[in-house]
Parts: structure tokens; sequence; C-alpha cells
């Protein structure tokens, strides 16, 4: 890195996963956003059925994006924490035995 | 009271702004708020960004106006968030530094990154500046009783002062204020609207007497038309395009404009509201414009669904978008017309129209969801670039490097996403509150939400207009931050190498605030009068365009070169600004037949943002070797 940022990041071993995790997750909303625009450009009509509670498709699917949203960046950044802990516990329990290891020698 | 509370707020975010001047004394704390600003601060912040001008007062007064396809900003402006956390916030974080051009360009030292993503930077913030310091105008006008320009002035005078005393730290702490506080009163007003439930005849709780719009029966004779009823003359017959006929009646000396319409066999002249600019000043329904002769605020329902008669008492949530949504509820629209009129005279008639609920709550009003192959693309165009745009906006990248790791950029993007997205379904009943409640200014849809405020009474109208003020200081703030830095940081201190210490970079920073500001004020005058949404619309298109392709492809494909990004960057803004350029409504904002326009659409991401990922990649093809060679 040629200028370091504002507040130096230390090495993130839980990087590669995180990422794999963020695509996938982008990918399944990507794809729940797409359908609702295919509905309105293919079908527009059935946005105006009732779905629920005197609501319709267009209502229901508007809400639903917003909500699935919060749902998966929650469930995201569990995931994340969880990989997180994982790997410092697995990084410090590797550090402890090389210092013991280095020890005994 | 309106005015002592929109004052002492004014105060209270000045006084705030010279009390964390201290912070800024070094780049790093101009810029990015030293980098120690809690995620759940920074969250709430972020809201305070991206809640902007566009947000309160465009995509409610949207809604007002046509329904759900306001509320498909809402939408897309919100999955733009889901780019940002999965995608760009993390790695962003590691990248950076102060700005966006110190991300992209963090592994290549390339000048030509820093320039052309520097002046990306500044074209996509002044494309949204344009729409906040519009919003200011609008907001300013009624509450203080200024003109639009001089509130687009007063704007910029206390947004400068507040991002050339503190930076980025008063910056923060000013959109925390106003994004909490923009969520509490917005719910407050929503309950309120429930509360008072859905009327055929909305009086504003007895402060203004509902007006009930008289009709006509006339008979038409080949082209021409007469009117049934006596006293009773036509004028004038004016027939513009599509068909619309407005007729100038006179009765009892008095000469006001019409509509025709027919249904069933049946001809109904139907009232409208209209302004005329004659030589001796404007005319409003036939008489001179005056303090108490203005245009009447409107939207109402015609007919509730069921057995609910005039008026429903309080609803649930959920009753009341089920009411709005029945087909057998009926609401009055008011549409526009321009047209010129037999003496000469510019003529806008403000008409009715009646639409049914499922219409309503439906896509298809504004947007040609049902329209030609055209019609369609540009819908289609515009959900990509929403989609796409948040995550490449500057000042809310920036946002990322105020926080101290890239776990608090993660957190900080989840409370946003959870501020924001309750906030968005808000605007939904804010909207459609508005649509029914009488209260929109058919001039200007804009100030629907602090309209519907008024109309629950001074206090919070008081409170609501003072936070959308604060909502248009606190992302003019974020943006110019942005933009200075683009300027000061990126081109005069990264490219030009301009030798300075870092208490010159700060007072570079806060000239190029001074300039940019100025700018604004400027742009702001000129743009008078579109919906801000609108146009944030089309920022989002530039920045997806510009920004976007770079910060991915960086991220993502092993073999993009530092000229691949740049010529990118280039593409994105001279596509996607080209596009808008020759565009349908920007030929109307020039005065031309919007028919003319050579591009047919309105919305320039569906070309402009693969155009610039192809650049990318094809430029990074064919600079492989040189790149490899000069590492």
């Amino acid at each position: 890195m040629l200028h370091e940022p504002a507040t130096p990041a230390g090495k993130d071993p839980a990087g590669p996963y995180k990422m794999r995790l963020g695509i996938r997750m982008f990918i399944f909303y990507a794809l729940f956003y797409a359908s609702f625009v295919a509905i309105n450009l293919l079908s527009p009509a059935t946005m105006a059925k009732i779905v629920f509670a005197g609501l319709n498709l267009a209502t229901v699917f508007g809400f639903s994006l917003i909500l699935v949203a919060l749902i998966e960046a929650l469930v995201y950044d569990w995931l994340c924490r969880k990989k997180e802990t994982e790997l410092e516990h697995t990084e410090h329990r590797h550090k402890k035995s090389t210092t013991q290891g280095k020890g005994k020698r | 009271m309106a005015i002592i509370i929109f004052l002492i707020f004014v105060v209270f975010v000045i006084g705030l702004s010279l009390y964390l001047g201290n912070k800024a004394k070094t780049s790093s704390g101009y810029y990015a708020a030293g980098g120690k600003i809690h995620w759940g601060v920074n969250g709430i912040a972020f809201a305070g960004d991206y809640l902007s001008a566009a947000s309160f007062l465009g995509i409610c007064g949207m809604i007002a106006t046509v329904g759900y396809d306001g509320f498909l900003y809402s939408i897309g402006y919100l999955a733009g968030w889901i780019v940002a956390l999965f995608v760009v916030a993390e790695p962003l974080k590691r990248l950076g530094k102060y700005t966006f051009t110190d991300a992209v360009d963090a592994n290549y030292n390339s000048r030509g990154i820093k320039l052309a993503a520097a002046i990306s930077t500044l074209v996509v913030s002044i494309c949204y500046l344009i729409p906040q310091m519009v919003g200011a105008g609008v907001l300013v006008e009624p509450l203080l009783g200024i003109p639009h320009s001089w509130g687009v002035i007063m704007v910029g005078a206390i947004v400068i002062t507040i991002v050339a005393t503190a930076g980025m730290a008063s910056t923060t702490y000013v959109q925390f204020l106003k994004g909490s506080l923009l969520i509490i009163f917005s719910t407050v007003l929503v309950g309120a609207v429930v509360i008072r439930g859905l009327s055929t005849q909305p009086d504003q709780s007895g402060k203004v007497p509902y007006y009930e719009y008289t009709q006509h029966a006339a008979t038409k004779t080949g082209d021409q038309y007469t009117v049934d009823e006596a006293g009773w003359n036509v004028v004038e017959q004016k027939e513009i395009k599509g068909g619309l006929v407005f007729l100038k009646l006179d009765h009892e000396d008095k000469e006001t404009w019409w509509y025709a319409s027919e249904s069933d066999g049946v001809t109904l002249l139907k009232e409208t509201q209209s302004v005329v600019a004659k030589s001796d000043g404007k005319w409003i329904n036939g008489s001179p414009a005056s303090a108490t002769n203005q245009l009447r605020q409107v939207g109402n329902l015609e007919k509730i669904a069921g057995d609910g008669g005039v008026e429903t008492g309080s609803l649930s949530v959920f009753e009341f978008l089920s009411l709005l949504t029945d087909k057998d509820t009926s609401v009055r629209t008011w549409k526009t017309a321009n047209f010129v009129d037999a003496a000469g005279e510019k003529v806008t008639v403000y008409y009715p129209q009646i639409v049914s609920g499922d219409r309503i709550m439906r896509p298809g009003l504004k947007f040609k969801v049902e329209g030609t192959l055209l019609e369609r693309l540009d819908f289609l165009s515009l959900m990509l670039a929403l989609f796409l745009g948040t995550a490449a906006l500057p000042h809310i990248l920036i946002r990322y490097y105020t926080v101290p790791s890239p776990a608090s950029a993660r957190k900080s993007t989840i409370v946003a996403i959870a501020s924001i997205g309750f906030f968005y379904i808000l605007t939904l009943f804010m909207g459609l509150g508005a649509m029914v409640n009488g209260v929109i200014n058919p001039a200007d849809s804009n100030m629907a939400a602090p309209l519907l405020a008024r109309s629950f009474g001074e206090l919070l109208f008081a409170i609501i207009s003072a936070i959308a003020f604060a909502t248009v200081l606190g992302t003019v703030s974020g943006l110019i931050v942005a933009a200075s830095g683009a300027v000061a940081h990126d081109l005069m201190d990264r490219y030009l190498k301009v030798k300075m210490d870092d208490r010159q970079k700060v007072t570079a920073g806060k000239i190029s605030a001074f300039v940019i500001g100025g700018i604004a004020i400027l742009l702001g005058i000129l743009f008078k009068g579109m919906n801000v949404t609108f146009l944030v619309g089309l920022a989002f298109a530039v920045a997806a365009s510009a920004n976007l392709p770079a910060i991915t492809m960086l991220l993502f494909w092993k073999k993009t070169t530092a000229r691949g990004i740049a010529a990118s960057i280039v593409v994105g803004i001279v596509a996607s600004l080209g596009l808008i350029a020759f565009s349908p409504d920007l030929y109307t904002l020039y005065g031309l037949n919007p028919l003319d326009a050579p591009i047919p659409f309105s919305n320039p991401g569906i070309i402009s943002i693969p155009l610039s990922f192809i650049t990318l990649v094809v430029v990074s093809l064919l600079t492989q070797k040189a790149e490899i060679a000069k590492a």
C-alpha cells in the first residue's frame, strides 16, 4: 500500500471468507431485486393483485425487499463475527503452542 | 413560532460546528474526523447523509403526486445498501485514507487514476448538490417567506460555515442529530396521519375549509364546445398535444380555465387552477396574484371503498394502506399543462384526474411499465442505477474512513440499513397522507411532507421543516467535504504534488469548500422547480457509471490495470453526462421540445454502466504487458 489508511487495519484472516459470503448474499439479493423489476416490466397487472391483509403484491414485495435487506445484513454480520472469533481463537491457540514449543526447546 | 424553532436549530448546528472546530486542525481530523467515530453514531450519520432532500422532500412529493411509482425510489435507494455492505464496505475501509481516489489508487500510485477519480468525485458531488440546493430553496420559501434564490444562498452560506469550521467531525454529528430526529418525527407524523384516517373532504383539522371543485355539463358540436348552464360563455378554446382540451370561460366578468373531459358520451368541464403570466404580473385563478390569492393546496379522496362514508376515523397502518389500494377507492390527483393562449400569454393549468386506488398503488402512473420497449428500458435503467449507485457515491464512501476498523465499517452499514429501511417505509405513508389530505402545492410537489406536517399544527410543521432544513445542510456539508477533498487532497496534494504542510492542506480544503459551495448556490438557483428525487436519480446514474466498475473490478479482478480504471471512470462520466444532456427531460429544461431529444430515454445507466465495465476490461487486457513492464 502506498499510503496509510486513516486508521491502520491489521491483517484480517477472515477476509476471504467474508468476501465469499458477501458475494453469495449479494447474488441472492440481486436476484430477488431483479425478480421485482422483472414482474413490474413483464406483468405489471400482477402487481395489483391483493396478496396479504388487503395489500397488493407491489406493496408487499416492496416492503419485503426492505425487510430482507435488513435480515440479510444481520445474518451477514452474525456469520462474520462468528468466523472472526473462531479464527482469532485458532490463531491465539497457534501462537500459544508455538511459544510453548519454543520454551521446551 | 416556526421561524423561532427553525432559527434555534440553525444556531445550534453552527454552534456545534464551532465547538468541534478544534478536531479539524489536521488532515485526518478534517477529512475523516480522526477515524474515531463510534460505529453506531456513524451508522445513523450514514442515514443522515443518505436521507437527503431527495428522500424526504422528493420521494414524499413524488408519492403524493404519482403514488407507488415514487415508492420505487425508496426501494431502489435502500437496495443499493446491499451492494455497499456485501461488496464495498470492508475492503474500501482497508484500502483508503480520506477519499474515494485514495481507495482506487491504493495499489497503483497512478497519476491517471488520481486525476480521473478526483474529477469523478467532483462531478458526482456537484450532480448530487443540485437537488439538495433546489430542495433548500423550496423549503425556506414558505417557512421564512423569502424568495427561492435567497433560500439557496442562505443554505450555501451556512453550509460553507459548517464545513470550513470543522470538516468531517462536525458534519458527522450534524448528520447523526438530523438522522435521529428525522426518523423520530417522521414516525410521529405517520402516527398522526393514520390516527386522523381518511376523508373525502379533508380540511386540515378544521384549519383550511375544504374547497369543492365544480364542473359544468357542456355540449360538443364538431370541435366546438358550449356550456349548458346560462351565464357561462366560452371565450377561448385550446387543444394541446395529447388531445387535451382547455376552455377559457367567462362568468360574471371573471375569466378562468376549465378542463374538458368526456366519459360515457357526457361532456363535462372541470374546474382547474391556473397561473397566467400577464404583462401586468401573475394572475392566479382569474385574479391578480396576491398574499390572499395563491394556488390552493390540493389532493383528496373522491370516494372511500366500503361503507366508510366520507370519513373513516382512526385506522391501523394496514387498514390505511388497504383502503387506499382498493379499486373502489378513488383519488383526485392533479396534472400540469403548459401552453400559450390567444393573447400570447403563458398559461399553466393544473387540472384534476380521478384515479382508482388500485392504479395509485401499483407502478405505472409515472413510469411507463406498460409502454413501449424504450419506455420500459428507461424504467429498467433507473432501477439499475438506483441499485448500483449507492455504493459509488463519494460522500457515502468517505464515511467509511471515519470509523476505527473494517468491522466498524460493516456494523455502521447495518445500522444504516435498519434506520434507512425504516424511514423508507414511512415515506409511503407520508406521501400517501399528503396525497389525500389536501396539502399538495400543485406547482411544486417537493413540499408535500412539510405541508402535511403543517396540517397537524404549526409546531410539527416547524420541527419537520427545521429537520428538513438540517437534512439539506447535512447532506450538502458531506458532499462539500467530499468535493473539497477531491480538489485539495487528490488534485493539489497527490496529483499536482503541491508542497503543503498539514495545516496548509486543511486550509486548501476549506478554500475549496468555499468555491464549491458557491458553485452549488448558482446551480441550485438555475435548476429551480425540478423534482429533487428525479435529479438525485440522475446523480446515482453518474456515480454508478463512473465509480462502481472501478471499485468492484479492482477488488475482484486481478487483471485490472491502472489505465483500465482511469479509462472506465472517464468513459462512465462522459457517457452518463452525455446521455443525460441530450435526454427528453433536459430538453424540457432547456425550453426545447422533448420529442426532438436525440436520446429517447431519461436514465442513462443501462448504457453507461455496462459501457464503463467493458472499457475497464478491454483497456486492462490491452495494457497488461505495459503495466507488468512498468512494475
